[in-house]
């Protein structure tokens, strides 16, 4: 079971840059929530804030609160702690070459030192099965590469590896931009298929994708949140102008 | 077939006065029959590309002539190795293929053989990589991964500043260095740890194979580690990304993102090292020894194949004593193409199952 994230004054900077201004925002648990906006303004920056991938770059600091549950992942916790709790997709399909798509799979479970072979066995089982998966690939798990498939099973490959640590929250950072529809259509049904058990934050160009996914969209607008509410409401009658200026296509 | 879409560019470009659709199939029928007198009808880079030629004598040309310089280097290659059988054949006929398995190196009787000579060249070169490589990985992993920005630049400039010393300054150094240090404090320290092992035994006059080694090992450390740098600063940050997204440490980041990635290119960088360690000529001459000996003790003085070829070849006396030098010189080349070969069968074994293609 997913758990809920409340974010309270959030900020970020890349050097001298504010790429987040003052985020106050509660994602609800077991829901997916899209983020939506133009390219540059701040949706990328803000999920990688939510595991603290965003200080991994030396550059760049955050300041605010974010609470996943009861634990204050900035204050609370190192990094690497949250980061076994969040899964994270990334925009382009990242697997590891040099890996069989099983250990691509369990390399999660494997470099916390996880060695249950039964347990792998059924992890690599049920998480490619939930990534909609496990039928193309189920003969030759340990024959082939993880780089060998083509990019929407790679895609669906890494959603594998998220699910294997079983995590709290997934984060999903466009993670159909580099796919062609038909793979686009099968993640999207993921989604939706995962987000009961899971909290979902979505980061997408695709409003359409928005629409069909999640529940509550946020609109980001040059580093700041313009508007959260449901995604209906969002997309038939938003509150404000730039919100409605966005979404029928006047820019972005 | 292309004059239908030729025509309404060439109206919209060409300032002639076309009043109506008319009167164009005649034009474009004429450009059909005879394409060269429709360029001056063009526009200029029309005009010019058309007369360019399809460019295949050119395109021919290039490709042969990079055929012959790949087809040197079998050349040179070859040469060489006629050359080195040629000039070594009264050794070759005295003693057979035995010279590489005899202990012998007597001048006066004229009895020779290759052995201890192979095994300096092994002994240190493999000792050498025993200590530069961990060495170099470690550099290679800081400059990458842990250095703050403003130290990389001087280190790395540093790292590759020890490439361009020329080795007889490192045999200088080494002699008077290297040598009282191993003699009045390395060695007996060893002596003392590890003295049980049978590695560090008889007298040690600070000059031998692990004096040697060491010296080679410094010499090959900044090839191995700027080497091993670039590869892994090749290393695309998405996969280093991918293991911190998944709850990793740092050092298992550098493990499973990076250095897991870019295994093949570090063994290429090793052997790169090692190449350049067997055939390393004057530091080693200077500190090894000189004596032809195999012995279990790193303290025994030693000697490479390079070393005796360097030292003797100005003082050999008599056809079978060159002879046999230039022999020394033909196991050196079969010893680094042995070397080498088993490096690729290494590589091969362990990446013939995964590709290590890095997307």
């Amino acid at each position: 079971m997913g758990v809920g994230i409340l974010v309270e004054d959030l900020n970020a900077w890349y050097g001298t840059t504010h790429t987040l201004q003052d985020i106050n925002l509660h994602i609800p648990a077991n829901h997916a929530t899209a983020l939506i906006g133009p390219s540059g303004c701040g949706k990328s920056t803000f999920v990688r804030c939510l595991n603290r991938m965003h200080e991994t770059n030396p550059i760049a600091r955050a300041t605010g609160i974010v609470k996943m549950g009861d634990i204050d992942i900035y204050n609370d916790a190192s990094p690497v702690e949250i980061r076994r709790r969040v899964g994270m997709v990334f925009q382009r399909p990242n697997p590891f070459p040099t890996m069989s798509i099983y250990d691509n799979v369990v390399s999660g479970l494997k470099l916390n030192g996880f060695r249950n072979r039964r347990i792998l066995d059924e992890t690599v089982e049920r998480s490619l099965k939930q990534a909609a998966l496990w039928e193309e690939v189920k003969d030759d798990l340990k024959k082939k590469s993880g780089a060998s498939l083509s990019g929407g099973q790679q895609q669906r490959m890494c959603i594998a590896r998220a699910l294997a640590v079983d995590p709290e929250v997934l984060l999903m950072d466009e993670p159909a931009s580099a796919l062609d529809p038909v793979s686009t259509s099968k993640i999207e049904d993921l989604i939706f298929q995962l987000k009961s058990q899971y909290t979902i934050v979505i980061v997408t160009h695709n409003m359409q994708q928005a629409a069909r996914v999640a529940e509550n969209t946020g609109f980001f607008l040059n580093g700041k949140m313009v508007e959260f509410d449901s995604t209906h409401k969002i997309f038939t009658n938003p509150r404000d102008k730039r919100t409605e200026d966005y979404i029928t296509g006047r820019f972005g | 077939m292309s004059s239908t879409r030729m025509t309404p560019e060439r109206e919209s470009s060409s300032p002639l006065p076309v009043p109506s659709p008319l009167p164009q199939p005649p034009v474009a029928s004429a450009a059909d029959a005879t394409p060269a007198s429709v360029g001056a009808a063009l526009s200029p880079i029309r005009d010019f590309l058309s007369k360019r030629g399809s460019g295949s004598f050119a395109d021919n040309s290039f490709a042969a002539v990079m055929l012959l310089c790949a087809c040197s280097i079998f050349a040179i290659v070859l040469f060489i190795f006629v050359i080195l059988v040629v000039h070594s054949r009264l050794s070759l006929i005295q003693f057979g293929w035995k010279f590489f398995t005899r202990q012998a190196w007597d001048p006066v009787s004229g009895d020779f053989g290759a052995l201890p000579f192979i095994y300096g060249t092994l002994a240190t070169s493999l000792l050498a990589l025993c200590m530069a490589v961990p060495l170099a990985l470690g550099v290679a992993i800081f400059l990458t991964e842990l250095c703050p920005r403003v130290l990389r630049a001087p280190i790395s400039f540093l790292t590759e500043l020890l490439a361009a010393i020329p080795s007889v300054v490192y045999g200088l150094w080494a002699v008077f260095v290297l040598v009282p240090l191993m003699r009045d404090l390395i060695g007996p320290f060893l002596y003392k740890i590890l003295g049980w092992t049978g590695f560090f035994e008889g007298t040690n006059f600070g000059v031998g194979l692990l004096t040697a080694s060491m010296i080679l090992a410094i010499m090959i450390l900044p090839i191995i580690s700027s080497l091993t740098r670039d590869i892994m600063n090749a290393v695309p940050n998405s996969q280093r990304e991918a293991v911190l997204a998944l709850g990793a440490t740092r050092w298992e980041m550098i493990r499973i993102g990076v250095l897991r990635n870019s295994r093949i290119g570090i063994v290429g960088a090793i052997m790169l090292g090692l190449g350049r360690a067997l055939g390393e000529t004057m530091a080693v001459t200077m500190v090894i020894g000189n004596h032809p000996d195999i012995s279990k003790s790193l303290f025994a003085p030693g000697y490479t194949l390079a070393s005796v070829i360097a030292n003797e070849f100005s003082e050999a006396t008599g056809d079978l004593y060159l002879s046999a030098l230039i022999e020394i010189g033909l196991a050196l080349f079969l010893v680094t193409i042995v070397v080498n070969a088993i490096a690729r069968l290494m590589v091969w074994a362990v990446t013939r199952n995964a590709p290590a293609r890095v997307n």
